[in-house]
């Protein structure tokens, strides 16, 4: 297992080295000027603008000292923001990203887990179609699509919750939280459901009935630990869903979030928030991955102790 | 057992002998794979009206355009922001064009003089909905289509060969896999799409570029199941070559898959399509494709809900049919599903 | 003797997409207290669905008793209720699988699936029944049994596990165990050890064992009585001696012909053409007949009754009627029937 996780490790840093080298070359590819004023700079001004910033540089100079700055947390200065930190306009806006993503994971995993359970010990009836359509519309309607439609009826036409913005405290989180929780609602019902249909098809739970146990016990003792321990493994795509959903849905309910701030920055090329907010996002993900795949090995006995003894 | 049996007549007890392979002969009509497969969608209620859902709106992205007395891209500015209209509908009180202005009802269009009829509404700059709304369509499917048909020939290639090839060549192509697999999607498309100029080609590229690894690593998957398998290993030890063993044994075999992938690759692509879009980072006007036009009537969702109401149902039609329809052929071809 | 399980005239179908398929046809048997019935035949026979029908194992949405009863010391199992039924099972009959590797439930300690039984249908607190586990995993042969018990099956081997679900299956002492091919997905080395274990272990607490195998070599170790089933139905039964020496269907002939042994060495193995019938559409007669060389005129049209041979003997095959012509069975067959006395070809006394 330690050996497993250490190689794990490894690759997260190859895999993050990979993309900060990427990403910096990428944006010295980019067209225009980051420096937004510069048109209205003398050269010299401009000069001098580019020294504080070190643009003028050769580049892998640029490249060597922007590593070193990350390998300390460091993102750089927003060249927009006055020169505030990267780092510091990250954090600042971590707040409301993180409420509602966690909001949105847990009311969807758990609504999600339900319904899966429902339509897997219902099986082809009404219960069972009614969680299959809403698993349908989770996966397939763009979380903007969902999130406008909530946005237009909620707040718009009945007014039971703030249009937008971050100004009636928890209130003001509902509806971005509910569109969020959709993406994740559907993988994990529709996760559920499947596994639980194979699992209780499978000898163990024949066996489970035949020493007597109820439909109730086969289900919930039996059944349902093995049917939850694999949806760990989907939690890093909901993870990454929620990443992608909360660009959207924070922009249409002006939540000031990082993933506001990140659309933001692309509009005004802000290059330094973009390429800070992407390693962050990187970074995540990634570290989310790595957490869910070692976290399935604790929790399944059956992986938990073959990696712990081989 | 309650039969009399005194009264069986004499001859009943005659021997008889029947030919066995006649026991032999498989009593159902054998039907390919492919007639099964079509047997069991035909079974599917959600699929089949998923596919007469996907031909309408494909057949609509080219003929809809056409249809509509106005193009998509005339700009008349004193029919902006009207409200959608359908001819015989004037009295039933919807499609009659009556909008909200200032908080009262009225018939926008006998207030602006305008005699025609725009069957979607207008959007801001008194361009037709109905027209752009099908060009938007096509826009998207054209997108999603390409990715769709690249994302499918790189990644049965590479896993094809990384699987076919095994050893050496499998280890390395694998690591390289293993760690692009571990960056983000979203970020590695907002960074191509960033350095590249806007426009289609660029999102065909930005989806692209990590979009076939996740077919590469199913089609690595089962060339490794296949290749070793009895019947592969009896068609070498005849002395077949590799391509007939790719194209006689394990192609077929893995044909299914390759489909059911892509099915879901195709509202992947359109997702990400609009995502892009939406964000300010996809098609740059005056193209239009569904997420730009839901992204402008985002912009008016309090005055003009029509605006963003028919690109997004379209869109939804899209994904939900394509998505069903993924899962009805998953269904289908999965041998493991046989009855 | 007596009897402690009795099926009669029991019937039962599938509803399938393709239609009604009729697994089981009119089943005749019963089960002595202590003895080990053994049901053979074919994969798709219907000997597996009979012992799941027996514990109401089969789905309720798909599987539909047509006729018959299942009676369990007198109660009818077909009209039990599900409660009264989760009762019986693991208390009165248990059930073992064919595939130990699947049987057990991953994530659960083996000794809270071997204690489950026991804190259900037994008044035992928790400490009492880890005791009785413990002394279970021991009767059945399992080294350590103190340690393993808080293991997870996949620390165990097929053989262990199948040791493991015995233990579970007999952890309320029960009145039939019912054993589905429990041998097959083992070692021939392990098979032995379980079929020895199972003796053993029959003497011990006095179950009977209804024992479902298409292996007849097992039969021959492990039972006293024999039912072939064929085609949903039982087309043969007696004791082992009479079965294996005295067979009187065309397909018990086919199937003992089929069998190799050591003196067969030089000889082509016999097989017997053609596939099962298809239970969608069962054919009228007999169902044996297309693929028999033995068929007449009537077993086309007519299922054959059940004849009986001896007290114990019973066969379903129109060539014991009186007016049906002697045939001469397959030589193996003939060799059998020399050793066996009162058959017709017992040496040395003239028919």
């Amino acid at each position: 297992m330690a050996k497993y996780i250490a190689r794990r490790v490894f690759y997260m840093f190859i895999t993050l080295f990979l993309i900060a080298t990427a990403t910096f070359f990428l944006m010295k590819t980019l067209p225009g000027s980051p420096i937004a004023s510069a048109s209205k700079l003398t050269p010299d001004q401009l000069a001098v603008v580019e020294a504080k910033y070190g643009l003028n540089e050769p580049l892998p100079v640029q490249y060597g000292k922007y590593m070193l700055n990350l390998a300390q947390g460091d993102l750089g200065n927003s060249f927009q923001f006055k020169g505030a930190s990267v780092t510091d306009l990250i954090i600042n806006r971590l707040g409301p990203s993180f409420l509602l993503g966690a909001q949105g994971m847990i009311l969807g995993v758990l609504i999600g887990i339900v319904l899966g359970m429902i339509a897997a010990l219902r099986q082809n009836t009404i219960w069972d179609y009614g969680s299959t359509l809403i698993a349908i519309i989770g996966i397939s309607i763009p979380s903007f699509v969902f999130a406008t439609t909530l946005q237009y009826w909620f707040g718009v036409q009945l007014g039971w919750f703030p249009v937008a913005l971050w100004k009636d405290g928890w209130m003001s989180s509902v509806l971005p939280s509910i569109a969020l929780a959709m993406g994740p609602l559907a993988i994990a019902s529709r996760f559920i459901r499947t596994e639980m249909i194979e699992v209780l098809s499978s000898d163990y739970i024949t066996l489970a009935r035949s020493k007597g146990a109820s439909g109730f016990e086969v289900a919930f003792k039996h059944a349902f630990r093995n049917a939850l321990i694999p949806l760990v493994t989907v939690l890093g795509p909901v993870a990454a869903g929620l990443l992608t959903g909360s660009l959207v849905i924070e922009q249409i309910f002006a939540i000031p979030g990082i993933g506001e701030q990140f659309v933001k920055a692309i509009m005004i090329n802000d290059y330094s928030i973009i390429m800070g907010t992407t390693l962050f996002f990187s970074v995540f993900l990634i570290f989310i991955i790595l957490v869910v795949d070692v976290l399935y090995g604790v929790i399944d006995p059956r992986i938990r102790l073959s990696g712990g003894n081989s | 057992m309650t039969q009399n049996l005194d009264k069986l007549p004499a001859d009943s007890f005659k021997r008889i002998t029947i030919d066995s392979s006649a026991a032999e002969r498989i009593s159902k009509p054998s039907l390919s794979f492919w007639q099964d497969a079509w047997l069991r969608i035909r079974k599917n209620k959600a699929a089949i009206v998923s596919i007469v859902i996907l031909i309408l709106i494909i057949l609509m992205s080219f003929i809809g355009p056409m249809l509509s007395p106005h193009d998509a891209e005339t700009q008349t500015l004193t029919h902006a922001n009207l409200p959608p209209k359908v001819q015989g509908f004037e009295n039933l009180g919807f499609w009659d064009g009556v909008g909200n202005m200032a908080g009262t009802d009225v018939d926008l269009y006998e207030l602006k003089k305008v005699d025609t009829y725009y069957w979607f509404g207008t959007d801001g700059l008194g361009r037709d909905m109905f027209s752009r709304v099908w060009e938007g369509t096509q826009i998207s499917l054209f997108i999603a289509f390409v990715a769709a048909i690249i994302d499918m020939v790189i990644g049965v290639l590479y896993g094809g060969i990384s699987a076919y090839y095994g050893g050496r060549v499998d280890d390395i192509m694998q690591r390289i896999v293993e760690i692009l697999y571990g960056i983000p999607n979203l970020v590695v498309v907002i960074l191509m799409i960033l350095v590249m100029d806007p426009g289609i080609m660029a999102i065909i590229i930005a989806i692209t570029i990590t979009g076939w690894i996740g077919m590469s690593r199913v089609v690595r998957g089962q060339v490794l199941k296949y290749k070793n398998q009895e019947f592969v290993l009896a068609s070498r030890t005849l002395g077949a070559s590799n391509n007939r063993i790719i194209s006689k044994h394990l192609l077929p075999n893995i044909l299914g898959i390759i489909i059911i992938n892509t099915m879901f690759t195709i509202p992947g692509a359109i997702f990400f399509e609009a995502f892009l879009s939406f964000i300010g980072l996809g098609l740059q006007p005056p193209a239009a494709s569904l997420g730009t036009l839901i992204n402008d009537g985002y912009k008016l969702i309090k005055f003009q809900p029509h605006i963003l109401m028919f690109p997004s149902i379209v869109l939804s039609l899209l994904m939900v049919a394509f998505n069903l329809l993924g899962d009805g052929l998953r269904d289908a071809l999965d041998p493991k599903m046989k009855d | 003797m007596e009897k402690i399980l009795e099926v009669k005239d029991l019937q039962l179908s599938f509803h399938t997409f393709a239609g009604e398929v009729k697994a089981i046809r009119g089943v005749n048997f019963d089960l002595q207290k202590g003895e080990t019935l053994a049901i053979v035949g074919e994969s798709g026979s219907g000997k597996s669905v009979t012992t799941k029908a027996i514990m109401r194992l089969l789905p309720e949405s798909s599987s539909e008793f047509k006729s018959g009863q299942i009676l369990f010391n007198g109660k009818d199992l077909t009209k039990l209720s599900d409660k009264e039924m989760q009762k019986i099972r693991g208390k009165d009959i248990s059930m073992i699988f064919q595939d130990p590797m699947t049987s057990l439930n991953p994530t659960m300690t083996i000794g809270r699936q071997i204690t489950e039984p026991l804190l259900k249908h037994q008044k035992v607190g928790k400490t009492e029944a880890k005791k009785i586990a413990i002394d279970l995993l021991r009767m059945v042969g399992m080294p350590k049994p103190e340690l393993r018990i808080k293991q997870y099956p996949h620390q165990f081997s097929g053989g262990q596990r199948q040791r493991i679900v015995i233990a579970i299956a007999l952890a309320c002492n029960p009145q039939i165990l019912i054993a589905d091919e429990p041998t097959t997905a083992l070692d021939v080395t392990i098979q032995a050890q379980i079929l020895e274990l199972m003796k053993d272990l029959q003497k011990k607490i006095d179950t009977s064992i209804i024992f479902i195998t298409h292996d007849l070599g097992v039969v021959a170790n492990v039972a006293d009585r024999v039912a072939v089933m064929y085609g949903g139905r039982i087309v043969e039964m007696g004791t082992v001696d009479e079965i294996f020496y005295n067979p009187q269907h065309p397909y018990t002939w086919g199937l003992l012909s089929s069998m190799p042994s050591l003196d067969s060495a030089d000889e082509k193995l016999y097989a017997i053409p053609g596939t099962p019938p298809d239970l969608l559409d069962p054919p009228k007669g007999d169902a044996f007949a297309l693929r028999s060389d033995f068929a007449l005129a009537i077993d086309l049209e007519q299922a054959p009754p059940v004849f009986q041979v001896s007290d114990t003997h019973y066969a379903a095959t129109w060539l014991l009627h009186p007016d049906a012509p002697q045939v001469e069975p397959p030589a193996a067959i003939v060799e059998r029937m020399k050793k066996f006395p009162g058959s017709r070809y017992y040496e040395g006394v003239a028919r």
